[in-house]
This record gives structure tokens, sequence and C-alpha cells, in this order.
């Protein structure tokens, strides 16, 4: 199990950043990826690997209005 | 995209405009000497009265620009001076005020053609202030005045023109041309310039017909788009602007300006600000096409963004997403709108979003078969006139978003009047009888711009829908059609003004965001959603009062520059994800503001400074509702719509959503309860996390806990003038 933005989701061994925004419908553009505070950078998501009992935060920018 | 038509061609209306120019009678013809700014100001205001026909200059004191600064600022000042507290919307003496603001005519920085309208509203009765594109204010700052007044009424139509390189000022009657703003604009243009090059040097600000009888009227502010050669129109959409300018016997205000240089401001520092605005510049060439894609598609990209979020409002702020959702998402408009094509609202903005929808033939109406360019739509027009109506054909969203601009109608609000009474027709609450035959099911994008049509001419069901939501719940309770506590429910409003078109059930924050603003629900105060639904960065109530006491003061401040929000938060640095939490600030972004302010006015300031500027203008116009008999706690109470759901449809909509709330966040078991039951713990729960949430903010404000500034935050604000001090020291007793 891991958190993101602060509420659990099942994890599986080779769980990428990709798939829990895909997971979690994540579609916008402007997102700020932090496993356990550590940034990961905008075009790895595809192979950045989350360890189980992570703590994700996926920041949103504001945009909007 | 290859453009597969040719986007220049559209319908013309000059062929009648010199005989229409001739027809003009010259009331009043006044010399001035124009002047251009120095290091952002030009220390003058124009003060037009149309009762008495007089032209006067006021001087543009430093005390005025150390308080309030300029733009909405301005605005508020001279509405407060001009009114008492028993003026009525249509009192002669009710001001329209203009003003760009300091920063606004730059072409250095991406975003700096704004102008700031204020009035007294007809829909809420305090003052509102709209932020509008176009060429008009910079344009006007450069015949040499910070701010245009007005106040008085004109026995017939007119037309005042504010020329600079003529050096004259006029107020004409005019009383052949159209007033409709696609055609009202495009005449005046040609009437005024002194020729084909000279258009861009010229800007209209009109309302259409249906401004004449619509609280939700607005004011559309022209500039002139030489690749299309066409008029184009930005909105000064909110509060009703529109219904007062037309009130006053305005048909167009003109203004021809200098022909433009780069440093029209005269900056202190031109360099410092052409490197800031470099940077920007850079920024959205490199990023843009990742980020947003503003360029390409506007504000539009957001449609399928917030359904995916379930915040897209539909059928009246029901639900949050709709399956219908492809049929009017961004890739539709970006086919719609013409490619390859600059289309900024001012010089120098790269980002560039001013979308144009060219080659629209129009379907309906006394422009019926006519080809025009639609000046949108904005995701606010997208959403409003198309899902929380349950529209989803975009030729009928283009049709109604080209009449609301050309009649002078405010979309956000015509969507959100519309779609309240489209649920009243699903409801019951109106019937075919009541509403004059005009069938309002989801969905029917002929009725609804027969409501514009019937805006328009005066009559009919359209003049109901115009008055707004309030004032639709009262007259549909007062003939007894409806229940008014319920009609309170659904109905979504604030003070008197319509929402913008963003669902707020899931976002405390937003839910402030919305109902704690100073004129009414406008999303350009504050918007928290992601920063609390998704990123649940503010968990606390403390945390939504920190975010809704700096973000409606950072966002203020554009409205005290002349500048416009998008560029902030749009687009963002590359490396702006450092910043972590913060990174929702562009602290980068703030920087270049910093830089920009300094290098036009000389003035160094820091990041608590800026918001400091706005503090005070922010809360003198909460003294200012409060001296026109609007504030405390109860006008901050918004509609249970945007809090949680008022149907059982809504609920059971999201039935495993509200059911996993009750036992996670209300700590009761919802097994074996009814939905009724359910429905009434989510109202007590939700209702008094908002009492909490005001509580907070008020704390956090410098305000009692009955949303009334102190004292105390009026001294430290220096806005403690005896005038203001006397209008809250009754409620502080």
């Amino acid at each position: 199990m891991i958190t993101v933005n602060g509420s659990p989701l099942e994890w599986h061994p080779g769980m990428t950043v990709a798939e829990i925004l895909k997971v979690r419908n994540y579609i916008f553009r402007m997102l700020v990826v932090q496993v356990n505070g550590d940034l990961v950078k905008r075009g790895t998501y595809d192979t950045a690997v989350v360890p189980d009992g992570a703590d994700v935060q996926v920041i949103h920018m504001i945009s909007g209005g | 995209m290859t453009i597969a038509y040719d986007y220049k061609t559209r319908t013309s209306y000059t062929a009648e405009a010199a005989k229409e120019r001739a027809a003009h009678k010259t009331l009043l013809q006044h010399a001035f000497e124009p002047s251009l700014p120095e290091r952002g100001y030009t220390n003058r205001t124009l003060h037009i009265d149309l009762s008495t026909l007089t032209v006067t200059e006021k001087a543009v004191t430093e005390q005025m620009k150390e308080i309030f600064v300029g733009g909405r600022g301005f605005g508020l000042w001279y509405l407060w001076n001009a009114i008492t507290p028993k003026t009525k919307w249509n009192d002669p003496e009710n001001d329209i005020v203009i003003s760009p603001g300091p920063l606004a005519g730059n072409t250095q920085y991406a975003g700096s053609g704004k102008s700031l309208v204020v009035t007294l509203s007809p829909l809420t009765s305090i003052p509102v202030d709209s932020n509008v594109g176009g060429y008009f204010g910079p344009l006007l700052k450069f015949c040499g005045y910070d701010a245009l007044e007005i106040q008085g009424k004109a026995e017939r139509d007119v037309v005042i023109v504010i020329d600079g390189p003529k050096k004259t000022i006029t107020i004409e009657e005019a009383p052949d041309e159209n007033p409709d703003s696609h055609v009202a604009a495009e005449v005046f243009t040609h009437e005024y310039a002194d020729n084909e090059k000279d258009f861009v040097n010229v800007s209209v600000v009109s309302a259409g017909k249906g401004a004449d009888h619509a609280r939700i009227g607005c004011l559309n502010f022209s500039w002139f788009d030489p690749r299309r050669g066409a008029v184009r129109l930005k909105q000064a959409g909110r509060g009703g602007i529109g219904l007062v300018f037309r009130d006053k016997k305005i048909k167009a205000l003109v203004v021809h300006g200098p022909k433009m240089k780069a440093d029209m401001n005269r900056a202190v520092n031109f360099e410092r600000t052409s490197k800031v605005g470099r940077k920007l510049a850079k920024e959205i060439h490199d990023l843009d096409d990742q980020q947003n894609k503003m360029r390409a598609i506007g504000t539009a990209h957001l449609v399928e963004i917030m359904d995916a979020y379930d915040l897209l409002p539909v059928h009246n702020f029901q639900y949050g997403k709709h399956k219908d959702i492809d049929k009017i998402s961004s890739t539709v408009w970006q086919r719609r709108f013409t490619q390859g094509i600059f289309d900024g609202c001012w010089y120098g903005c790269h980002m560039a979003c001013a979308k144009g929808a060219d080659c629209h033939k129009v379907m309906t109406g006394p422009y019926e078969g006519h080809i025009v360019t639609v000046d949108g739509p904005e995701y606010e027009t997208a959403a409003g006139l198309g899902s929380n109506c349950g529209i989803f054909e975009p030729d009928w969203i283009l049709e109604s978003n080209f009449y609301c601009d050309t009649y002078g109608v405010d979309t956000i609000s015509f969507g959100t009047a519309c779609a309240f009474a489209m649920e009243c027709f699903q409801r019951g609450i109106l019937t075919l009888e009541r509403t004059g035959g005009l069938d309002l099911t989801w969905g029917n994008g002929r009725s609804h711009v027969e409501l514009l049509h019937q805006m328009a001419r005066g009559e009919g069901f359209g003049v109901i829908v115009g008055q707004g939501v309030k004032w639709m719940q009262e007259y549909f309770a007062e003939q007894g059609w409806g229940d008014l506590p319920f009609m309170r429910d659904i109905g979504m409003q604030v003070k008197g003004m319509e929402y913008s078109q963003y669902q707020s059930k899931e976002s405390l924050a937003q839910q402030g965001g919305y109902a704690l603003t100073n004129k009414g629900p406008q999303h350009d105060e504050a918007w928290l959603i992601f920063m609390d639904m998704v990123n649940n960065q503010i968990p606390t109530f403390e945390d939504k009062a920190e975010a809704l006491h700096y973000f409606p003061l950072f966002r203020t401040w554009f409205g005290l520059m002349g500048l416009c929000k998008l560029p902030w938060n749009d687009i963002e640095p590359e490396d702006n994800a450092k910043h972590g939490k913060e990174a929702a600030k562009v602290p980068e972004h703030v920087y270049n503001y910093l830089e920009l302010y300094a290098g036009i006015t000389g003035k160094e300031m820091t990041p608590s400074q800026l918001i400091e500027q706005s503090e005070a203008v922010y809360n003198f116009q909460r003294v200012f509702n409060l001296r026109m008999g609007m504030g405390g706690r109860k006008s901050d109470w918004p509609p249970y719509r945007s809090m949680g759901p008022v149907t059982k449809e809504e609920y059971e909509s999201r039935a495993e959503r509200y059911d996993q709330q009750l036992k996670d966040l209300i700590g009761v078991d919802p097994e074996g309860k009814s939905t009724e039951e359910k429905m009434a713990l989510h109202r007590a729960w939700r209702e008094d996390r908002y009492n909490k949430l005001c509580d907070a903010v008020y704390i956090r404000r410098g305000w009692t806990n009955n949303a009334i500034p102190t004292l105390e935050t009026l001294r430290k604000l220096r806005i403690d003038f005896p005038e203001v001090v006397a209008v809250v020291t009754p409620h502080l007793r």
C-alpha cells in the first residue's frame, strides 16, 4: 500500500509514477510529483518506480480561473 | 494546423458608416492636452458628466497612488466619493470608472493590457469590479488619463470620443448606429480612425441590445486584429455593468490613441522591464505546448480536465462530469479556432490566448446567415453555455457565445441563470405556459439562444432570465411557482451574482473562495480546488484560511496594476517544481512582477509589500459593501448546492463517495439509513465546516467574527479615514 495525496492506493511491484497518474485519472499537465519527498522529474514518470509504503505527492498547480 | 478556410471572410457592417456618422449631432467638444505617463502614471483622471455635459480633469494625488494604487483601487475610490449609501445603480450619480493601472500598456511583459471597470452593480447593489482586455485602457492612458469616470445620464444615445491625436473630447448624439457590439465596434472603429492603418489605434467600448434589458449585461472592449482584418471583443462581464452603461444612454465610448511605441509608459528602467519580459516570453515559447497549450486553445483547455476531476458544472452544478464531454473538449475547440495566428488582446502578449472561431455562420436571429468571428469560447463560456445547460453541440455554444457578446450579456451569468431556469423546468417549477412556450429541457440549444433574442427585444421569458438568479428566485416564489428555500439551495448565486463555472462541493476552500469574495462568486479571487481537494495541501481550517488570505490578495494585485492573471500561473518555469508546496505561488513569476513594477514605477517592493498593497484595497471594498447595506457573515453564506448534494439524484449519483465520507469523516455508519437521512447528516456536517472556515478566515483577515474589518486592521492598512471608520464603528459595538 502507498499513499497518494494523503489517501491509500494499492501497490504492486514495479509500479510507476505514470501508472499512479493513470489510476487516479490525473490528466492535468502541470504537475509536481514527489516520492518520499524526492522530486520526480517530468519525462521520467514512465520509468520512475515507486516503492511499497511510499508517500507520493502529486501537486497540481493552480491554473484555472 | 493549416488554415483550411479563408479566416478573413466575414460579414461587413461599414457600408453605411459615413452616413451614420453624418447623422451625429455634437453636444460638446472639449479641447485637452494629451500626455504620456511618467513611471506608469499620467496623474490625471478624466471626469465626464452626461447630465450636465461637462468635462473636467481631476488630479491623481500621491495619496491615491500610495493607498489605492490604480485600476480597481482608483475605481473604488472614485465610486466611494461619487455615491451615497442610498444610491441605486440607476441613479445619475452612479459612476462607471475605467482605469488601466500603472503597469498596463507596457508591451514588454505578457498580459499587460487590462482595464478595470468599477460601478455600483444592478445585480448585487454593491460595487463590482471587472477585469477586461482589449486596447481601451492602455490607449486611454496614452491619451493622458489614468482613469475615466462617467456620471450622469444623457437624454439620447451618445458616443463619447476621446481623441488624443486631435486633442479633443466630444460627446455626440449617435442615433443611427446599431448598438450590437460586433457591429458597433466595427462601425465606430471605421468612423474614428484616420485610415485603415490607424484602426489599431482605436478601441470601442459598447454594450448591445441585451444590456438594455438585462441585469447581467456586460461591456465589450474592442481591439483591431490586423491579421484577420477584424475588430475583436473582450468582455467586462461581471455584475451588470452593461445595463448601467446603457441606462446612461451611452452607445459607445471611443478612444483614439497615438501610434504605439515600445515604451509609452516611460518606465524608469526600460531595460529592466524588457529583460524580465523576454524571460517570460522564452518560457511561453519553450514550454506552453507541453503545459496548457494556451496559444492553441486558450483557457478552453480546461474543459476535459474539469470533467476528469468531477469539477465541470453539469445541469446547474448538480454533477461534475458528463458522458458527452468529448463533443465539447479542447480538441474540438482547437479545430474551431483558427490556428497559426497570433491572438494577443494586447501588444506583446505571447500567451496569445484570445482565441477566435472564424467563419461561424449565424443560425438564428437578426444576423442569421451572417459570417462572423466568435471571440472564444473560453473555458467559462464553454462550461456555462455548454455543460451546465446540458448543451454538448459546439455550434449552439458558438451561437450563444456570439449573441451573448454582441447583445452585451455576460456569458458566465447567462450560463448559470439559464442552468437554474432549466433545472426549474426539469422540476416543474417552470412549465411551457410559464416560459411563454419555450422548452427549457436540458440541451435545447435553440431555446437557449431564443432567450437571448427575447432579452435583446425586451420581451418574454428571456427578460426574466436576464434579471439573474436571485431575482428569478424571488419572482418564482412570488408567483407561487416554487418553494423559495429549495430554489435558494439550487440557485447558484451569492450576494446576487451568479457563480462562475466550477463545481465546489468537494473543496471547502473553494466554497469560501467563491462565497467570501467581495463582489460575488467569481473565480478571479481564489481558485483553490486543486490545492484543497486534489493535492490535500491545506487540510486544516487554518491552512485554508491562509490560502484564502494570500491568493485573493495576490490576485487583487493584478486588478490594481492592469495585468492579466493568466501569465502568472498558466505557464510556469521549467524548474518551478523545486519550490515544492510553494510551487502553486509560482515564486519566480512573483519576482518577475516585482521587477516589472520596479522597472516601470521606480519603486522597489518585497512580496509581502505586494500583498499589503492589495490588502488595503480589498478591505476598503469590504467596508464599501457594508456602507451599501451588504456585509456581515450572512452575506458570505453560499447556496447549499455549492457545499453538497441538494437532491436525492445528486447524492445517489455519487453514493459511494458520500457514504464513505459518512464513515470516514463524519463517523456515522450509513448502513440502513435512507438517502434523505444521509443527506441531512451531510448537510449538518458541511454547513458546520463552512462556519468553521469562516471563523478561521475572518481571524486571518483581521475581521470580527461577523466579517467586519476591525479598527486595528483599518489603521494597519492606512485606510482609517474618518468616513471609513464611521461606516465600520456601529458594527463593532
